[in-house]
């Protein structure tokens, strides 16, 4: 036991690199949540009177939900009334027209998060939304993409200019009333992604937005909508991180993917929010609703998930199979250390025929940690010859974190089949040393085990991210050996 | 280069090396045997730095440098190089990816500059030949579902490619058919020379028969009972273990078959 124990003790300790704070002169709410709030948001944007309704509608029956208790995660009572709902770095007319009148100091925090927005620098072949706290600064490749056909917008400029679209389908995979922190996010969303890809476009680039939480005491509801119309094709990806803050902050999303027939969404997501330290003080609440229907035949969706970051999470990208013969597929890593807690998994809701899905899901604790997976494959009558096949493994490193899997499946169809399989593991000392032997260090050795426990989930990311994602587990591995 | 002397090691509170004295010269191939449980594993562990092994007394020199006070991948960049009795998989990392992790270390701590994937890939492809494993073992995981032959040629080519100082091969024979075990040797003798030492640690004299030894010597009981050359694992081969006054039911079965 001697090696891995000692590694795990230094396991513990690792530096968030996202952690600073951008100083930038804000407008911020005052905390608090009420229809009143909700109104000035509400104009502060411009909105519709019908986006106004709704959100106040949402409000009215969030006020009547109860806060879920059943994940497998902890956290003290979060006062709805401390928060602030909206914060925005000030600029002085309406929004920015062109990158050059974005305050240097958001292009200068984005460059340090390693996502420079200028035209000069911008990533090669992947479009990005740059949210700010409540607020979309910046949308990088608009003409191409426009040229396209696609629309890529914050969710705040769709809402103006293509409401039709918004109205049609906002709500329609998350309605207000699914649960408690859909129902919170459907009042007060402040800014998000919007993307639509007419029919039988492939999206010509990646396309992704990449979520910043600055200020404190604010909490981040983003709302992303994301529509593929008959036969195209969409990839898109979602990074996210935020400064090293003593308090916790809440995150609480709501995305909706949409596919009609034969078309496909990718959606990957690295989720690096801050985890809090090492005594478990601070990190981000990360209470999300992933959601994705294929209503079309055909239609695919694919959720591609890397969690390493929040303090606690919570959060099932899922997928309603509706269309004959669609797919849906769920591959996640989740890695959490220390104090942090995941509950995480999905839900496949097969109704039309012939429908697959696929859930791969690997979890690594470490430290004090506590990881969960939970997951739903549901067949309902209609889901004649609908298949899926569960496999959630699990790794264990040090022996004071948890793992925990919860699979749940209800079949109303006797065609239908699961095939289920799990395994629990550990980095073993015998691995260990034949690295070591090998003259490897044992950091890297660690890394290099984890990466390989989740190469089939890594191999699912479009390349840019999968690099990435290997780098930051290795971040977050960091400091594992003394 | 390599001296141990009255080396005691014990595991769980269990002593099992009970004073160890060897000392290998560059260039020399020496031959561990003795009956299982005798601890020709544990000293091999120990010489390799493995954690679980606590080492009560003595010492082990490397060069003149004591590597007691090395990490077990200090060691290894120091030339130590052991193949395991019982290689064990790291699923879902590929073995290319372990190896040229390994080689750069290596290179790193010799202030050479690292292979890139295309380099090595090359050099991997020729010493995977070298042990008759095909090319795709590269490919695949870590030992992860090698059969017990192709787990031994893994480690040999490991050897290979890494071309340490002090090349210790536990049991490396066992469990190969004759013409794994031609292989084998063929990649042992490749790695012997002039300023590389080998100690082969095995239970039977077969393998000696391909590896010609400079020295052999008995492991009974966490000691070295006997010294001598090739024509002592001869003799043992003859009369068996027992011959020494030690008790190996495994080597009398082996004599009878
Ligand atoms: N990890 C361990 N825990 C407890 N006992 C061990 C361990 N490793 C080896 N031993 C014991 O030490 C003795 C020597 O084992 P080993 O070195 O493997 O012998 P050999 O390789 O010569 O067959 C045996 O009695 C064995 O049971
Ligand atoms: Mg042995």
């Amino acid at each position: 036991m001697a090696t891995t124990d000692k590694e795990v003790n230094e396991l513990i300790k690792r530096e968030y690199e996202h952690g600073f704070v951008t100083e930038i002169e804000a407008e911020t709410f005052e905390p608090g949540l009420n229809e009143d709030v909700i109104a000035r948001l509400s104009a502060i944007k411009n909105e519709p009177k019908w986006m106004l309704e709704w959100r106040l509608k949402a409000y009215r029956r969030w006020l009547e939900m109860d806060e879920p208790d059943w994940a497998h995660v902890g956290y003290p009572k979060i006062d709805y009334n401390s928060i602030s709902y909206y914060s925005a770095p000030k600029r002085k007319e309406d929004m920015p027209q062109s990158l050059d009148e974005v305050d240097p100091e958001l292009l200068k925090t984005y460059e340090k998060l390693g996502i420079p927005l200028h035209e000069r620098e911008k990533l090669a072949g992947v479009a990005v939304d740059a949210v700010f706290d409540s607020v979309s600064v910046a949308t990088t490749f608009k003409e191409p993409l426009a040229k396209a056909g696609v629309i890529f917008c914050s969710i705040s400029e769709a809402i103006r200019d293509y409401p039709e679209l918004v109205q049609k389908y906002l709500g329609s995979v998350v309605p207000a009333g699914d649960n408690f922190f859909a129902g919170l996010n459907s009042a007060v969303f402040s800014d998000g992604t919007f993307v639509y890809v007419p029919k039988g476009v492939r999206c010509p680039m990646e396309l992704s937005t990449y979520f910043r939480i600055n200020a404190a005491n604010t909490g981040q509801f983003e709302r992303t909508l994301i529509v593929a119309d008959e036969g195209s094709y969409v990839s898109y990806l979602e990074g996210c991180t935020a400064p090293m803050r003593d308090e916790n902050q809440l995150h609480a999303a709501v995305v909706e993917l949409v596919a009609l027939d034969d078309a496909q969404i990718k959606y990957s997501t690295v989720q690096n929010w801050y985890p809090g330290d090492e005594n478990g003080k601070g990190g981000i609440y990360n209470f999300v609703t992933k959601r994705g229907a294929c209503i079309g035949k055909n239609s695919k969706i694919s959720w591609t998930q890397v969690e390493t970051g929040s303090a606690v999470t919570w959060k099932y990208p899922s997928c309603v199979l509706r269309g004959e013969n669609s797919v849906g597929e769920f591959y996640s890593v989740a890695l959490t250390h220390n104090y942090q807690q995941a509950d995480t998994g999905t839900k496949m809701i097969h109704m039309g025929k012939n429908t697959r899905s696929t859930i791969i899901s690997k979890g690594i604790s470490a430290g004090k940690s506590s990881n969960a997976y939970r997951g739903l494959v549901k067949f309902g009558p209609g889901a004649e010859g609908a298949r899926n096949f569960t496999q959630c493994d699990s790794l264990l490193i040090g022996d004071r974190c948890g793992a925990h899997t919860f699979p749940y499946i209800e079949s109303k169809n006797k065609s239908a089949i699961v095939e289920h399989e799990a395994t629990t593991s550990k980095v073993s000392d015998e691995q260990m040393f034949l690295c070591r032997q090998r003259g490897i260090d044992p950091e890297q050795a660690v890394s290099m085990i984890v990466n390989g426990f989740c190469k089939e989930v890594f191999k699912e990311l479009p390349m840019e991210f999968a690099v990435e994602a290997g780098k930051l587990l290795e971040v977050s591995l960091e400091g594992s050996v003394g | 280069m390599l001296s141990i002397k009255n080396l005691h090691a014990s595991v769980e509170g269990k002593e099992i090396l009970k004073g160890i004295n060897l000392d290998v010269k560059a260039g020399e191939v020496h031959a561990i045997m003795g009956p299982n449980g005798s601890g020709k594993s544990t000293l091999s562990q120990v010489l390799a730095g493995n954690e679980a092994f606590d080492v009560t007394d003595g010492s082990i020199t490397l060069n003149g440098e004591n590597l007691l006070e090395l990490e077990t991948e200090e060691r290894a960049r120091e030339g130590i190089f052991l193949a395991f009795q019982y290689p064990v998989e790291i699923p879902g990392v590929s073995n290319l990816q372990f190896l040229r992790t390994a080689v750069n270390a290596m290179r790193t701590h010799k202030g050479e500059e690292e292979m890139n994937a295309a380099e090595f890939m090359k050099l991997a492809k020729e010493v995977s030949k070298q042990v008759d494993l095909d090319p795709s073992f590269l490919k695949r995981g870590v030992n992860e579902g090698f059969s017990g032959g192709e787990k031994k040629r893994n480690e040999i080519m490991q050897a290979l490619l890494l071309q340490p100082q002090l090349a210790i091969l536990d049991e490396t024979d066992s469990g190969l058919d004759i013409d794994a075990l031609k292989v084998v040797s063929d990649g042992v003798n490749a790695l012997r020379s002039d300023d590389r030492a080998i100690l082969m640690v095995t239970h039977y004299q077969r393998l000696l028969n391909h590896i010609v030894p400079d020295y052999v010597h008995v492991l009974a009981g966490g000691k070295i009972i006997k010294s001598g050359g090739r024509e002592l694992a001869l003799e043992l081969e003859e009369k068996g273990y027992g011959w020494l006054g030690i008790k190996d039911e495994d080597a009398a079965t082996d004599a009878a078959n």
